[in-house]
C-alpha cells in the first residue's frame, strides 16, 4: 500500500549542524496490518513515520501511495492526501487545549464543510465507540492521559482514514491503558484499516496484534524491511 | 455553496474559540488598538466637524467684504465709498459695517464689538455672546462697564445673551446700536470699518472683486470662499499638529504590530502544525487567522471610533478641544453637529486595520507553508 524507495532525510542541510536522520530506507507497508517501527531514541522512527505519512518531505527518495508517487506533490495535494488517507495519533496527543473533546474530534472535518448536525453526530459516535460519550463536552486538558489518547484516536478516525499513524502511542500510558490501546488497534484492523506506529514499548512491539516489527538504528533499517 | 458556507462557519467558530483561549493577550491588544483609533478618530472627527461648522456659519456671511488699506494696514472706509461701489455693475446690495476689538483687562480677554445689522438694541443696552456672559458672570438685566480707548467709562445694560447654538462665532460678541458704537470708539460719522456687499450672479463674484480693486485701488476685497479656505487651512494645520503629537502613539502601535509580525508564540506555531497535520489546508489556516486579525482589528476599530464619536459629539472633545478649536481667550463652548466623513474612515482603516492584518498574516503565512512536522518540532 505504501512504498518507500531509497528515502533519505536530512535536517539543517548545508549547515555545520547538518544531520541525516534517515539514510537509504526501502520499505513496503502492507494494507490491513499493524506495522511497528522500533528502535532506540534518535534512531529515526518518528522521522520515518512523518515522511511515510506525508507530514514531511524526504530529502531524497520516493514515497508511493497505492503506486502513485506523492513525494514531489505540492503542499495542497499533500494536505488532501493526509486528510483523505491518514489519521494521526501523536505522542503528546497534540489536542487543542481550551476546546472540548467533541470540538477536537470535529477539527479535521472542518475543511470538508459537512453540515453541522451530521458532523456532530459522527464525532459523538466516534467518542461513544471509545467509551468517551460522557466526556464529550469536557475540555481536553481536564481529561486523564488515557482519555486524551482516546480523544486523539477519535479525532484520527473522524474522516474515516485508510491508514492510522500513531507515534509512541503508549509512551504516556500505564500498562492497563496500553492494553486498552492494543484492543483498539485490533478493532481498527478488523474495520479494514492499516496501522503504522512507532514504539519502543515491549508491550506493543511483542504484542500479537502487531503483524510486523521494523527495527531502525542510526537512520538505517536493521531488521524487518521485508 | 452549502459546503463553503459551512466551512466558513467552522472557521469563524474556531477563530472565536481561539480568541477566547488567548483572552488576556487579545483584550490587551484590543485596548491598545482602540486607544490609538480613539485618539486619531477624535482629532479627525473634531477638525472635520469644525470645518463643516465654519462652512455652515460662513454660508450666511456676505459674499464679498471690502476693506480699505493704508500703508498696508486696515483703515476706516471714508464717506462716498458706498455710493461708488453701488454703481459698479453686478453689485446687488452694499452695506457699511461697524465693528472693532476691545481688550477687557478685568478678565484679560478680547471682545468683538459690532453694530447689529438687524434690530439693534436700544441706546445704552447691549446684547452679549454666551462666552462673554459666562466669563463675566452676567445675564440679561445686569450692567457692564467698559473704559473706552479715550479713557471714558461707558456703562451698558445687558439686553439679552445670544443663544449657545451660535457660540462658535458669537462667544466674544457685543452687539450695540450705531450711535453707541460711534461714541464708544470715537468713530467719525459716515466712516465704516468695512463694507459687505452681495453680488447678483454668484458666478461673477471674482469679476466683481476685480472691478472693485480697479475702481478703488486702496481697497482689498475678501471673498467668502477665501475666508472659508483660510479656515480650512487653519484646521488642517491644527489637525497636523495634533496628529504629529499622536505620532508617538502611532509609533508604539507600529512596534506592537511589528512584534506581532516578527513571530508566533510556540503555542500558536504548534497549533498551526496540528491543524495542518490533521488535514487543514494552508489556505484554511490563513483564512482562520485572517478572521482572527479582522475580528480583533475591526472590533477595536469600531470600539475606538465609537468612543471618539461620543467623546467629540457628546462630550465636546474635552481632551483635544484646547489644541484644535481655541484661538482666543474666550474658548467657545458648543456642541458640534455630528458629521462622519467616509474618506476619513477609509484613511483611518487603512492606517490601522490594514497594517495590523498584514502584520498578523506574515508569520502565519510563513508557518503555514512549512511542513507540519517542522512546525510542530518548532
Amino acid at each position: 500500500m505504501i512504498e518507500l524507495d531509497d528515502i533519505h532525510k536530512a535536517f539543517n542541510q548545508g549547515q555545520p549542524n547538518e544531520y541525516w536522520a534517515l539514510s537509504g530506507i526501502n520499505l513496503k507497508v502492507a494494507a490491513r496490518q499493524v506495522t511497528a517501527f522500533s528502535g532506540p531514541s534518535g534512531s529515526g522512527k518518528t522521522t520515518l513515520l512523518t515522511v511515510l505519512a506525508c507530514l514531511a518531505r524526504p530529502t531524497r527518495g520516493r514515497v508511493r501511495l497505492c503506486d502513485e508517487d506523492v513525494s514531489g506533490l505540492p503542499e495542497r495535494f499533500l494536505t488532501e492526501i493526509r486528510r483523505r488517507t491518514f489519521g494521526f495519533v501523536f505522542q503528546q496527543f497534540n489536542l487543542v487545549r481550551g476546546l472540548s473533546a467533541l470540538d477536537n474530534v470535529m477539527l479535521p472535518a472542518y475543511p470538508l464543510g459537512l453540515p453541522y448536525g451530521q458532523l456532530r453526530e459522527k464525532a459523538e459516535s466516534q467518542l461513544a465507540g471509545l467509551d468517551l460519550g460522557h466526556r464529550r463536552d469536557a475540555r481536553v486538558e481536564w481529561l486523564s492521559g488515557g482519555e486524551q489518547q482516546r480523544v486523539a484516536i477519535a479525532r484520527a478516525l473522524i474522516n474515516d482514514p485508510e491508514v492510522v499513524i500513531a507515534d509512541e502511542p503508549t509512551a504516556n500510558l500505564d500498562t492497563a491503558l496500553s492494553r486498552q490501546f492494543l484492543d483498539i488497534l485490533s478493532r481498527l484492523i478488523d474495520e479494514g484499516r492499516t496501522v503504522v506506529l512507532t514504539s519502543h514499548d515491549p508491550l506493543v512491539v511483542e504484542s500479537s496484534v502487531v503483524d510486523r516489527v521494523v527495527r531502525l538504528r542510526d537512520g538505517h533499517l536493521v531488521d524487518g524491511a521485508g | 455553496m452549502r459546503h463553503w458556507i459551512a466551512r466558513q462557519r467552522y472557521l469563524i467558530d474556531f477563530t472565536l474559540a481561539s480568541l477566547a483561549r488567548r483572552k488576556t493577550k487579545n483584550i490587551g491588544l484590543v485596548l491598545v488598538f482602540s486607544l490609538l483609533v480613539f485618539a486619531l478618530a477624535s482629532v479627525t472627527l473634531l477638525t472635520s466637524a469644525l470645518r463643516q461648522e465654519a462652512a455652515r456659519v460662513l454660508a450666511q456671511s456676505p459674499e464679498v467684504l471690502l476693506q480699505r488699506m493704508v500703508a498696508g494696514r486696515h483703515d476706516l472706509i471714508p464717506p462716498g465709498y458706498i455710493e461708488r461701489i453701488g454703481r459698479i455693475r453686478g453689485v446687488q446690495q452694499v452695506e457699511g459695517r461697524l465693528w472693532g476689538y476691545y481688550y477687557d483687562p478685568v478678565v484679560k480677554a478680547n471682545y468683538t464689538f459690532q453694530v447689529a445689522a438687524t434690530v439693534p438694541p436700544p441706546a445704552g443696552r447691549i446684547v452679549v455672546g454666551p462666552g462673554l456672559a459666562r466669563f463675566r458672570g452676567v445675564q440679561a438685566g445686569n450692567v457692564l462697564s467698559f473704559r473706552s480707548y479715550s479713557g471714558k467709562l461707558f456703562t451698558f445694560t445687558v439686553d439679552a445673551v445670544l443663544p449657545a447654538e451660535s457660540e462658535l462665532v458669537s462667544a466674544d460678541l457685543v452687539l450695540l446700536n450705531e450711535a453707541d458704537f460711534r461714541a464708544f470708539f470715537d468713530y467719525p460719522a459716515g466712516h465704516f470699518t468695512d463694507i459687505a456687499l452681495s453680488v447678483a450672479n454668484p458666478q461673477e463674484v471674482r469679476t466683481v472683486a476685480t472691478k472693485l480693486a480697479a475702481a478703488l485701488p486702496d481697497s482689498r476685497p475678501i471673498l467668502r470662499d477665501e475666508v472659508l479656505r483660510t479656515y480650512q487651512s487653519i484646521f488642517d494645520w491644527r489637525e497636523g499638529i495634533a496628529l504629529a503629537l499622536l505620532s508617538a502613539a502611532i509609533l508604539a502601535f507600529a512596534i506592537l504590530a511589528w512584534d506581532k509580525a516578527s513571530g508566533l508564540s510556540a503555542e500558536e506555531r504548534r497549533e498551526i502544525g496540528i491543524l495542518k497535520a490533521i488535514g487543514w489546508e494552508t489556505g484554511d489556516v490563513i483564512r482562520m487567522k485572517l478572521w482572527e486579525g479582522t475580528l480583533v482589528s475591526l472590533g477595536a476599530f469600531l470600539l475606538g471610533y465609537l468612543a471618539a464619536y461620543v467623546h467629540v459629539f457628546h462630550f465636546s472633545a474635552t481632551l483635544f478641544a484646547p489644541v484644535l478649536k481655541g484661538w482666543a481667550v474666550l474658548y467657545p463652548s458648543f456642541t458640534l453637529l455630528p458629521a462622519i466623513d467616509g474618506l476619513q474612515i477609509a484613511t483611518l482603516l487603512f492606517f490601522t486595520v490594514f497594517p495590523y492584518a498584514v502584520a498578523v498574516l506574515v508569520p502565519i503565512w510563513r508557518a503555514a507553508i512549512t511542513d507540519p512536522d517542522a512546525v510542530m518540532r518548532g
